[in-house]
């Protein structure tokens, strides 16, 4: 795996690559339709916050301080977002993000989701009539070494693929964050056809494509490149229903038990997968003695978690709870932020409609000066909702980091939870091995006070011996997996905590320099209409 | 407040020993204050008039009028002044607990003022004996006056009015004549059509001004509600990134008090001057009407004084001695049908030089409106601007030293 510090080198060497085309090409740029910062001072690393406008901004100051950005540097248009089928334009998103950068690390150029089709399920049900379900196309565009374009792949998969790929991830993964997957609706037929909800769905897949992409290890992880570009069925192991599963279990039952584990035949190395359901059912039963076990008694189990990870792992709850409340808010001001917008739209027409209701009636003199007043108002009414949308949508892209992060930390749960229960399993186990040799002692002890032996109890010894190597077998196989799982737990929070503090100072930039470049514009086109009106007010006193 | 008339009124007023200064009439209308208990509890203003003209009894009056006061007002000069667009009034509350909400109150106070303004620089209206009686009067004539009105006991002269409706009413029908007569001249229909669709359309505006309010209100939750998430996850955060969180915070919460005072100032200044506009073409058809009652008596007067003549002719020819009485009738019915024309003449006049005023004083009314629209908006804009623009150096200084991390 790259080391992170070359990782982030080559990452720069790429955005500097980038900002030196844009540069010579001015029409790329004037594509890009996102908030652009502009005049930073020059000891700012450029890997945060490249200038794309290489070199039209002016020569920045060297105090600390930013000069107020007017809203002439902020690009002002309809944000392009991933609506519809395919994006225009170039895809990389040429904005000073540290998600972009992040992003051109990755193994794949571009991903995009599109075209929901509707296809009937070949039933082999009872029900006669197929049901119905949605796939969706999915293009991917793979980086290559150099920087020429990638071969392009695509491929048709529908929502229960991504349920597959997601727990084939959570699974191969253990101790990654990672990102969550979009919701599955258990809703019925009807609603999932609904044109809105599969644009919904779309958007939230490609995200998480995009999301997994960017992962420095998922991104580059078998399971993702299989399911981007094998066309046909997914081949990957789909997820086995419960009933089965009961089925397994049900079998194995009676061996686990009147066996001990080796009657079982668990192999170690599967041992390091948590216990599920049916299958497990013994080893479930242990484990949560043993977690009862560590609560309530006094005896501390010889292996524990260390202070440094819990206090982490409490700071993330922490972040967890205050981002839940954040990303809620974001979204409702979002929201009211839409709906004054729209409201001064409809103000605007409304104004309209009456100016020419007017126009038709004019008689008076006074009317048409009114006309010509309410057309300022109802000009302005209108320009100002536009900019108050195109703000809107702008807002969206950024505070979506929250509603992001607020993801991460529930994957940082489920990769946390990953390491509790392999603990427990350790844990476990090592009690079993205590509870074995304990046995072996005492089975010993007696065999041995028997003039010539006890050949029962010693044939007893030697099947717990046995026993007691398989367990062996198995701790070790459960310590270097939780080392394994602790080794990730690290890496990704030093991730987390690094590039969280990039993408939200990222968000937090973006968001106030776009406000401040909209709100000043929506101020200048009322500003001129206060001027227009200001005998008014001058008459008036 | 409208600033009162300044300029001269057309007939002069000034006696020949006041010294030549400009006449004027100030009235505010100021200080409300709730009085009374439960049910009957209403709100009381304080009516301070400042005035030099001599019909007034001094250069300053104070009195407390409330609500229905007005109310008499505006029905005694619609009253009397038939054909004369009468300012309107602030409506009625209709929702109990509304009525006394600070917001409500205020509106209601600027719109008397308004009102109480509106007459006093009319040229007709201002010369009301009413008005002075509401300006001057104290409380306990004032509230004789008023009951007086809604008294079950009507005026004679209504009664008589009634009883002629009535019986003009009834002579239809005998008549064979059910449907009532109407103007035909085409630029009252013009005017007609013109002022029912203005209704329509300026509803609808003020509707939309109203929603605006309330929107700009809800955004300043908003806003208050996520600096408070975001001082959270500043805390929650900690070091230079935590203090860029806690100040958004902080200057989301200074916006949202911008948000609440730019939606009253809209509520006041843009709002309530479009309300005004609505009741005012609403009491523009209330003169519709009283023409077209004018016109319809003119109109049935001359009919039955033609009728009255003929039958005269008649028994002049006849020599009959009911030739006299005959006559006298006649006469009678011909002065009231010359009143009658006068009268829809008077009104016709009225309304052209009404109209005329009407569409001046609303375009001065809505530039003003436009004018504190925009201002507003523009003002709110900039101090969105400012307040963001202020966070632009803590998220500087917490890049710069997150290189040094």
């Amino acid at each position: 795996m790259m080391g992170l510090e070359a990782f982030l080198g080559f990452a720069s060497i790429r955005a500097r690559k980038e900002r030196e085309s844009l540069a010579r090409s001015d029409a790329a740029a004037s594509d890009c339709r996102t908030a652009i910062p502009s005049s930073l001072p020059s000891d700012v690393d450029p890997l945060l916050f490249p200038t794309p406008r290489g070199g039209d901004s002016p020569p920045p100051s060297s105090s600390s301080v930013l000069e107020p950005p007017s809203y002439a540097d902020v690009v002002f248009g309809p944000f392009e977002s991933s609506n519809g089928a395919s994006d225009q334009g170039p895809f990389l998103r040429l904005d000073a993000s540290p998600r972009s950068v992040r992003a051109v690390a990755s193994d794949y150029r571009r991903i995009a989701v599109s075209d929901p089709q509707t296809e009937v399920e070949a039933s082999n049900s009872l029900v006669p009539g197929g049901t119905t379900y949605v796939t969706y196309l999915i293009t991917t565009l793979v980086r290559p070494g150099s920087d020429d374009a990638g071969p392009e792949f695509s491929v048709r998969r529908r929502f229960r693929d991504v349920v597959t790929l997601a727990d084939r991830l959570s699974e191969a993964y253990r101790g990654f964050f990672i990102p969550p997957r979009p919701d599955k609706n258990l809703v019925d037929s009807q609603i999932m056809q609904k044109h809105e909800f599969v644009e919904h769905r779309r958007l939230a897949l490609e995200k998480y494509l995009r999301r997994l992409a960017e992962h420095p290890v998922i991104g580059k992880s078998d399971e993702l490149r299989v399911f981007l570009q094998e066309k046909g069925k997914l081949p990957l192991p789909t997820t086995t229903d419960v009933a089965s599963r009961m089925m397994d279990g049900a079998v194995r039952l009676p061996k686990q038990l009147f066996g001990e584990w080796a009657a079982a035949q668990v192999a170690p190395q599967d041992i390091v997968q948590p216990a599920k359901g049916g299958r497990d059912l013994l080893r479930i039963f242990k484990e949560l003695k043993q977690a009862v076990v560590n609560d309530w008694s006094g005896v501390k189990p010889s292996v524990v978690e260390d202070k440094e990870f819990l206090e982490r792992k409490e700071k993330m709850q922490d972040l967890e709870w205050q981002l839940t409340p954040a990303s809620q808010q974001a979204e409702a001001l979002i929201r009211s932020q839409q709906d004054v917008g729209e409201i001064m739209g409809g103000l605007g027409l409304t104004f309209i409609k009456l100016i020419k209701f007017e126009t038709e009636e004019s008689v008076y003199r006074s009317q048409r000066i009114r006309v010509a007043d309410t057309k300022n108002v109802a000009t302005a009414a209108v320009k100002a909702s536009r900019l108050y949308q195109e703000l809107n949508a702008h807002t969206v892209k950024h505070l979506d980091t929250l509603h992001e992060y607020l993801g991460l930390t529930v994957a940082a749960r489920s990769a946390f939870s990953d390491r509790t229960s392999t603990l427990l399993t350790v844990q476990t186990l090592m009690s079993d091995l205590t509870t074995l040799n304990t046995r072996v002692e005492k089975l010993e002890a007696a065999s041995s006070k028997i003039f010539g032996g006890d050949r029962s109890r010693l044939r007893k010894v030697d099947e717990l011996r046995e026993t007691i190597r398989v367990t062996e077998d198995a701790k070790s196989c459960a310590i270097r997996e939780y080392e394994r799982i602790k080794k990730n737990n690290r890496n990704e929070l030093d991730r987390l905590d690094r590039e969280k503090h990039d993408d939200f100072l990222s968000m937090l930039k973006g968001f106030v320099i776009n406000q401040v470049g909209y709100s000043e514009k929506i101020a200048s086109v009322w500003a001129t209409v206060a001027e227009e009106t200001s005998r008014y007010a001058r008459d008036n006193n | 407040m409208i600033s009162p008339e300044t300029s001269p009124p057309r007939s002069s007023s000034q006696s020949p020993r006041s010294p030549p200064a400009a006449p004027f009439l100030y009235i505010s209308v100021t200080e409300p204050v709730k009085l009374g208990n439960g049910v009957q509890a209403y709100i009381s203003y304080r009516v301070i008039t400042r005035t030099n003209l001599p019909e007034f009894q001094g250069p300053e009056k104070i009195v407390i009028r409330r609500y229905s006061d007005f109310v008499w007002l505006h029905d005694r000069l619609a009253e009397k002044y038939k054909g004369i667009f009468i300012p309107p009034l602030p409506e009625k509350s209709a929702v109990e607990k509304f009525r006394f909400s600070t917001e409500f109150i205020e509106m209601r106070r600027q719109a008397l003022d308004i009102f109480i303004n509106r007459i006093a620089s009319h040229p007709e209206l201002k010369q009301s004996e009413d008005l002075r009686t509401f300006l001057q009067e104290d409380e306990e004539t004032m509230e004789r006056a008023r009951s007086q009105e809604t008294g079950i006991f009507k005026k004679p002269a209504d009664l008589i009015q009634i009883f002629k409706d009535v019986q003009t009413k009834v002579s239809d029908v005998v008549l064979g004549k059910e449907k009532p007569v109407e103007e035909t001249d085409p630029e009252y229909e013009k005017l007609k059509h013109y002022i029912f669709g203005l209704e329509d359309h300026l509803a609808e505006t003020q509707k939309q001004a109203f929603r605006l309010v309330k929107r700009h209100r809800e955004l300043g939750q908003s806003l208050s509600d996520f600096g408070k998430a975001m001082k959270l996850l500043g805390a929650c955060e900690g070091n230079s990134l935590g203090k860029v969180f806690s100040e958004l915070g902080a200057k989301s919460e200074l916006l949202s008090i911008k948000l609440q005072k730019e939606a009253h100032n809209l509520l006041m200044n843009f709002e309530e001057p479009l309300k005004d506009y609505v009741r005012a073409v609403q009491s523009i058809k209330v003169t519709f009407a009283d023409r077209a009652n004018a016109f319809r008596q003119h109109c049935e007067l001359a009919e039955t004084t033609k009728l009255k003549e003929i039958n005269l002719d008649k028994l002049n020819l006849m020599r009959s001695d009911k030739v006299r009485e005959a006559e006298m009738e006649y006469r009678e019915l011909k002065s009231e049908s010359e009143q009658a024309t006068r009268r829809f003449e008077t009104i016709v006049r009225l309304m052209n030089e009404e109209i005329v005023r009407f569409q001046e004083q609303k375009t001065a009314d809505m530039g003003l409106a436009f004018h504190q629209f925009a201002k507003g908006q523009a003002k709110l804009a900039n101090d969105i601007a400012d307040a963001w623009r202020s966070v632009l150096p803590k998220i500087e200084a917490c890049s710069v030293s997150s290189q040094h991390g």
